[in-house]
């Protein structure tokens, strides 16, 4: 299996009924093939071209950029062992060595029963249990040699598949409620997402589901004290205030700098 | 409560059990804080987040409340919350989105009512699979309940809540890279101006961008008003704070408590907190605010954990991350794998950080294994001064976002503090921690 069984498809359909524009389902939509799968085939990439209305180019260079899409074959485990500072300080590159030599396998290439893919990874945020490490993106730390070991047996016996399914699995949790995402208005001149959607073709996305019909109020209507008039296509200036602000000079504590990227963006 | 007797606010639910569930939740004064904000008018809520002072949890430290005052009239508008947690040590969201999510979604729920936004997202970072799951489960909780949807609770406000989840990327959680993401992109940073989020964010349009742990103090916010908030804290440092501690400590983990009130030392030593350097071993450094943040010497000990006093000693808590270092650690491979870390995380688009991340990862690794030059020091510098000219600090920056200006102040203060043991690598041809 490579192109999305119709079952699957639906849920594509489901998941870009929830943005204002279907592109913003695309990285759902790639693990979503990634658990049909195992990996992003290229297959599953043409089929994604062609639900998005893109090129099969535009959906790999969108998955080239993230580490957790893989474009060839894993393992159905992949252990992804955190070597960042908090981690390496607390031995981790001793446990990828160990590592490597129970799996008897180089760090990112995958056992021969095609059972484990061994990967050396960036911070995993459980920085107070170094060493520590996922399986298909399911946490274990602090990990000792022994229990690694240890932990390899479980998997390969399958004594722990109800926490850790197959790799590709990302939300074993199915959104059941919600509003469909509102509304139409036409894109930001140049944008590649171009294709203004419509109320229909939005109803339309959806078929089969529980969501509520499209709601046809304007989006200020909706707004519960309603003093924002509804606007097509805005482009918003900024005042100088706002810009002032924005720009505090020669300091890092605007919204634009010091660790912003850091997992928080106040 | 160690330190001050303030009680925690977003850790306060932490540890009971099933603390993800609606149950839990509501059984512990859940979702009361979102009934009283839809009885007051957004104004009024803006009102209480202004003298709150809550400065953003995420890592820039803005003050949340002026953040909302400036976002664009214009509509549609939007809401995204960064759940994208990565810098590395930091381990605080990871930790709200698993043990509280309802909490977070209270917090979002509120935002956007003040906001007037009637569609919110939840961009929560790929990797955490437990996280994604019961944020997942939590809306379709809070759904039932009828805190999301249709006419919540009865006030006539309707919001929809999406939890979307990203595919690894650390650049992601800078906020334009995070919306670009959000649109199904590449995950590139946007160029500001005229890319503010608030003004032109999602789509073009007016967004707000949050972190989870600043979010998760509204409903607290809500209920008892901003200034009983800033009245804890010191001056801009208000409120309780989330410490992630890493590193050489006895107890690593995340710590609440009264912001401003502690020093490094109170967190690194106090029995409650960090129980002390391990094996008693002696403190060499810590980094107080993330691998991006320059580091700190144990002379520093006795500074408090203030945002603005960190700031002009010639660093920053950034993120909140406090990594301590023993003197059993090397401070060329530390410094090393800092820089590992942005080299892979670079996304590419500028060259100064492309490239100099790349020159400099090789550089710091050849000196750690032996073949390094005396030369090679000036080289680090020189590189580094391309990517953030003077390497001051705040940062100047040559590049799009923030990224490769946070290469330098791990090499610069590494060398400033441990120049000698740089030279011994390079003179002895090898690592003497090796």
């Amino acid at each position: 299996m490579a192109r999305f069984s119709p079952e699957n498809v639906q849920r594509v359909r489901d998941m870009m009924a929830l943005y204002p524009r279907p592109r913003s389902a695309m990285i759902p939509v790639l693990h979503l093939a990634q658990e049909q799968d195992g990996y992003l085939t290229e297959e599953a990439m043409v089929h994604i071209g062609e639900l998005f209305d893109i090129t099969p180019a535009e959906v790999y260079g969108t998955a080239s950029f993230y580490d957790m899409l893989f474009r060839e074959p894993v393992g159905r485990h992949l252990i992804s062992i955190c070597t960042n500072v908090a981690c390496m300080i607390n031995g981790a590159y001793e446990l990828v060595d160990h590592a490597e030599k129970t799996l008897g396998i180089m760090a990112d290439t995958t056992t021969a029963d095609g059972e484990f893919t061994l990967e050396e990874f960036e911070c995993l945020a459980l920085c107070d249990k170094a060493p520590c490490l996922t399986v298909n993106w399911r946490f274990f730390g602090p990990v000792t040699n022994q229990d690694f070991d240890r932990l390899v047996d479980d998997l390969r016996a399958g004594r722990l598949a109800d926490d850790v399914p197959p790799h590709g699995t990302l939300c074993r949790v199915r959104r059941t409620v919600g509003l469909p995402a509102e509304v139409p208005f036409p894109g930001r001149v140049g944008d590649p997402m171009k294709k203004p959607v419509t109320d229909e073709s939005s109803g339309e996305a959806a078929p089969g589901t529980t969501k509520p019909p499209v709601d046809k109020r304007t989006p200020g209507e909706r707004v519960a004290d309603g003093e924002q008039p509804a606007r097509e296509g805005v482009v918003p200036q900024m005042d100088e205030s706002a810009a002032a602000i924005l720009h505090p000079e020669g300091t890092d504590t605007g919204p634009t700098a010091g660790g912003s990227r850091a997992g928080g963006g106040t | 409560m160690p330190v001050t007797d303030v009680q925690p606010i977003v850790t306060a639910r932490l540890g009971l059990p099933e603390s993800w569930t609606l149950k839990t939740y509501v059984d512990n004064g859940g979702y009361a804080a979102l009934r009283k904000a839809l009885s007051m008018s957004p104004g009024a809520i803006k009102d209480d987040m202004l003298s709150a002072s809550l400065l953003g949890r995420g890592g820039a430290g803005f003050d949340a409340g002026k953040k909302w005052s400036m976002l664009a009239k214009g509509q549609p508008s939007y809401l995204v919350v960064n759940a994208d947690e990565s810098e590395p040590c930091t381990f605080k969201d990871h930790m709200l989105i698993e043990g509280d999510p309802h909490q977070l979604i209270e917090g979002t729920i509120i935002c956007a009512y003040a906001n007037g936004v009637t569609q919110a997202f939840i961009y929560v970072r790929g990797e955490f699979a437990l996280g994604v799951e019961r944020l997942t489960a939590a809306v379709n909780e809070a759904y039932d309940h009828g805190a999301l949807g249709r006419d919540i609770f009865g006030s006539g406000f309707d919001l929809d809540l999406v939890v979307h989840y990203g595919a690894g990327a650390y650049i992601v959680g800078e906020e334009t890279a995070l919306l670009e993401s959000l649109e199904g992109k590449r995950g590139f940073p946007r160029i500001k101006p005229p890319n503010f989020p608030a003004v032109a964010g999602l789509y073009g349009c007016p967004t707000v961008v949050n972190n989870v742990e600043t979010l998760s103090y509204l409903p607290w916010i809500v209920l008892h008003g901003g200034s009983s908030f800033s009245q804890m804290g010191e001056g801009v440092s208000a409120g309780t704070r989330l410490f992630s501690l890493s590193g050489h400590v006895n107890r690593p983990g995340n710590y609440e408590f009264e912001w401003a009130k502690a020093t490094f030392r109170d967190l690194i030593e106090h029995p409650r907190l960090g129980g002390g350097v391990r094996n008693g071993n002696q403190l060499k450094a810590i980094i107080p605010g993330g691998a991006s943040s320059p580091w700190f010497g144990p002379d520093k000990l006795d500074m408090a954990l203030q945002h603005d006093v960190v700031q002009k000693a010639g660093s920053m808590l950034g993120s909140g991350s406090v990594i301590v270092m023993d003197e059993t650690t090397c401070a060329v491979r530390a410094a090393w794998r800092i820089v590992k870390f942005f080299h892979r995380e670079s996304c590419g688009q500028c060259t100064p950080c492309r490239e100099g991340s790349g020159w400099l990862e090789k550089i710091m690794m050849r000196i750690e294994q032996g073949s390094g030059r005396e030369e090679d020091l000036e080289l680090l510098l020189d590189v580094c001064d391309n990517i953030s000219p003077d390497i001051t600090w705040p940062p100047k920056q040559t590049t799009i976002c923030v990224l490769g200006p946070s290469i330098p102040p791990a090499i610069a203060t590494s060398l400033d503090m441990f120049r000698d043991e740089y030279l011994v690598h390079i003179k002895e041809g090898g690592c003497p921690f090796d």
